[in-house]
């Protein structure tokens, strides 16, 4: 958007920057480590996963309390509350299997392709394709009930 | 209490390569996320980048939603690639070291230009397979391990706290199975 504030990119460049780089610092990028984690052979991944949620949380809760809107968007500080529903369970469990059978989540794939793995392009053409997939049934069967609707 | 030999041993069995990298890459994964929370009050996660950018290509109504934020997801997206990169370039190559970096002992190293870079041993259609069904499962249900997972289980939101619950229960089932059949690597 053309009304953003001009820093509003390059914070968000920095901000992957650093994500990244603690994705490949952690061995988060490497499918190899994610593997022996869901195989309880190296438990140190907790450590990634609840550490990076804890930081997060600690900024999720106090900046609401410091300030009303964030400066480079105007944004009102809120929480991230998705409402629950069947799917959330089915695609997590979708997602589990995937994640189980691969060991390679979106955010630790693309940090994976920076520390030089090639072969995590077979990873990446699947995660579009599945989401192709998914966003192209889901707009059928979108235009099917508005279709319906209609005839009412 | 905590000087009982054997309970330090089995603490140290399920930690054969430390905390330290763990703990640090946590960290700066956390990290990362709040400069952007701070700087923009925007809750990043990692995998609506697959819709948004989908967006681009195909007018699927499904993906238009996603016009707004692509711009964005796509330079979030090159930050954390480029951040892997980064690591590469310092400590996976050995220019910085820190005794809190544990190098690891899985995949291939291989050279590019100065630059230690490594490749993983995992066989393609795992990652194949793995991937179609991260792409369909994170967008069916609404998140990843860093939406759901980091931003989620941070702002204490029961939803994701529920499905961080069932895909990491799936995805150590799955993982277990997958060894017991003997599929290696």
């Amino acid at each position: 958007m053309s009304d953003r504030h001009p820093l509003f990119k390059p914070l968000i460049f920095v901000g992957g920057l650093i994500f990244g780089f603690g994705l490949g610092f952690s061995h988060m990028a490497r499918p190899e480590v994610v593997l022996n984690f869901l195989q309880f052979d190296d438990l140190g991944l907790l450590f990634v996963l609840f550490g990076a949620a804890v930081v997060a949380g600690i900024a999720f809760a106090v900046m609401p309390r410091i300030r009303d809107a964030a400066p480079l968007t105007g944004d009102p500080y809120e929480r991230r509350l998705k409402s629950f529903d069947r799917n959330v369970l089915v695609g997590g469990a979708i997602f589990g299997v995937g994640w189980g059978l691969s060991g390679i989540c979106p955010g630790a794939a693309y940090a994976s392709l920076g520390v030089g793995n090639v072969t995590i392009l077979w990873a990446l053409a699947g995660m579009f394709f599945g989401a192709y997939a998914q966003g192209y049934w889901r707009s059928r069967s979108q235009e099917r009930d508005t279709a319906t609707t209609g005839t009412d | 209490m905590v000087s009982d030999p054997v309970l330090l041993q089995t603490v140290a069995d399920l930690f054969p390569n430390g905390v330290g990298r763990y703990a640090v890459g946590g960290l700066l994964v956390g990290l990362g996320t709040v400069l952007i929370y701070i700087g923009t009050g925007i809750q990043a996660g990692a995998s609506t980048f697959l819709e948004s950018t989908l967006s681009y290509v195909s007018d699927q109504s499904r993906f238009q939603q996603y016009v707004a934020s692509r711009d964005w997801r796509l330079v979030f997206t090159a930050g954390i690639i480029l951040g892997g990169l980064a690591f590469a370039a310092t400590f996976q190559s050995g220019v910085v070291t820190s005794s809190l970096y544990e190098p690891g002992t899985t995949g291939q190293l291989y050279e590019v230009a100065g630059v230690t870079l490594w490749m993983t041993d995992v066989q393609p259609w795992r990652l194949f397979l793995g991937g179609i069904l991260v792409g369909i499962g994170t967008r069916v249900g609404k998140g990843c391990t860093s939406g759901h997972g980091i931003c989620g289980v941070g702002s204490a939101s029961k939803t994701s706290i529920a499905a961080v619950l069932t895909y990491l229960t799936v995805a150590i089932g799955t993982a277990q199975v997958v060894a017991a059949l003997g599929v290696s690597p």
